[in-house]
């Protein structure tokens, strides 16, 4: 009875595998179909994200003063002043904002802050560069507090190398130096 | 007056626009308002500092707030600790 039972099992497993490896196969087909359907997708339009950057690169022109515009088009940074005097930020694009003080040049903290955009198909990615610019620079000068508050504070070097925000400020004090002297 | 929002991968769109002067414009106008802040914007109105080449940006949070005879409201991501 026992050697019955074991043979009929033996056959049922026998006749079952052919099937459970063709469903495996099949969602692994389905897999990479999707895969490269995404892919497809993907590369269907490379000037996306391009043309994404260009509108937002003129919202911000259009939005910040002439000296910040071209900062941020010479330097790759845009500088804001604090409210709090002689306390300054350095904006970068999806990078923490650096807070320095320009007197002295003494870094204090790094804010890390995002704008995670959580609505429907498009959460996960994120702004254009210039569109992260630009909402930084709302929200510091609009009210610098609440972006305060909101991000994460860190001591300098965490995300930013703080070598590199040293020779940004340095870079900045020859640009202001020669816009100034090129206006004179 | 428009409603501009920043978008991942777009740059800004247009939601809508309208004369706030006209009622049915700014009942449309007030309704997207309160959507996008639902859904979890800020909304800021680019703005000249009085007396200085300076620009900075005002954070609405109401529809009343939006300063009288702003041309466009911005609505981006609100933002989170990183």
């Amino acid at each position: 009875m026992l050697l019955t039972v074991l043979a009929l099992s033996l056959v049922a497993l026998a006749l079952a595998v052919p099937s459970i490896a063709g469903r495996i196969s099949t969602a692994r087909e389905r897999r990479a179909k999707n895969a490269k359907s995404t892919h497809r997708r993907m590369l269907a339009d490379p000037g996306r994200d391009r043309r994404a950057e260009h509108r937002a690169r003129e919202l911000l022109r259009s939005c910040v003063n002439d000296e910040e515009w071209s900062m941020y088009r010479d330097l790759g940074f845009i500088r804001v002043r604090g409210s709090t005097p002689g306390y300054a930020y350095l904006i970068y694009p999806h990078k923490p904002v650096v807070a320095y003080m320009p007197e002295t040049g003494r870094l204090l903290n790094e804010y890390c802050v995002e704008f995670p955009d959580m609505s429907g198909a498009i959460a996960g990615s994120r702004l254009p560069d210039s569109d992260d610019i630009l909402a930084k620079w709302m929200a510091l000068t609009g009210d610098e507090r609440r972006l305060i508050r909101t991000a994460n504070m860190h001591l300098p070097g965490r995300q930013v190398d703080p070598g590199r925000v040293r020779r940004d400020l340095w870079r900045l004090a020859q640009w202001e130096r020669e816009r100034s002297s090129a206006r004179s | 007056m428009k409603f501009l929002r920043m978008r991942p991968g777009h740059g800004e769109v247009l939601l809508t626009e309208g004369d706030p002067d006209v009622r049915e414009d700014e009942e449309r106008l007030i309704e997207e308002f309160r959507r996008q802040l639902n859904e979890g914007m800020w909304a800021a109105v680019p703005t000249h500092a009085p007396g200085s080449g300076r620009r900075q940006a005002v954070m609405i949070h109401e529809y009343e707030e939006i300063p009288t005879g702003a041309d466009r409201v911005i609505f981006f991501p609100r933002a989170s600790g990183g």
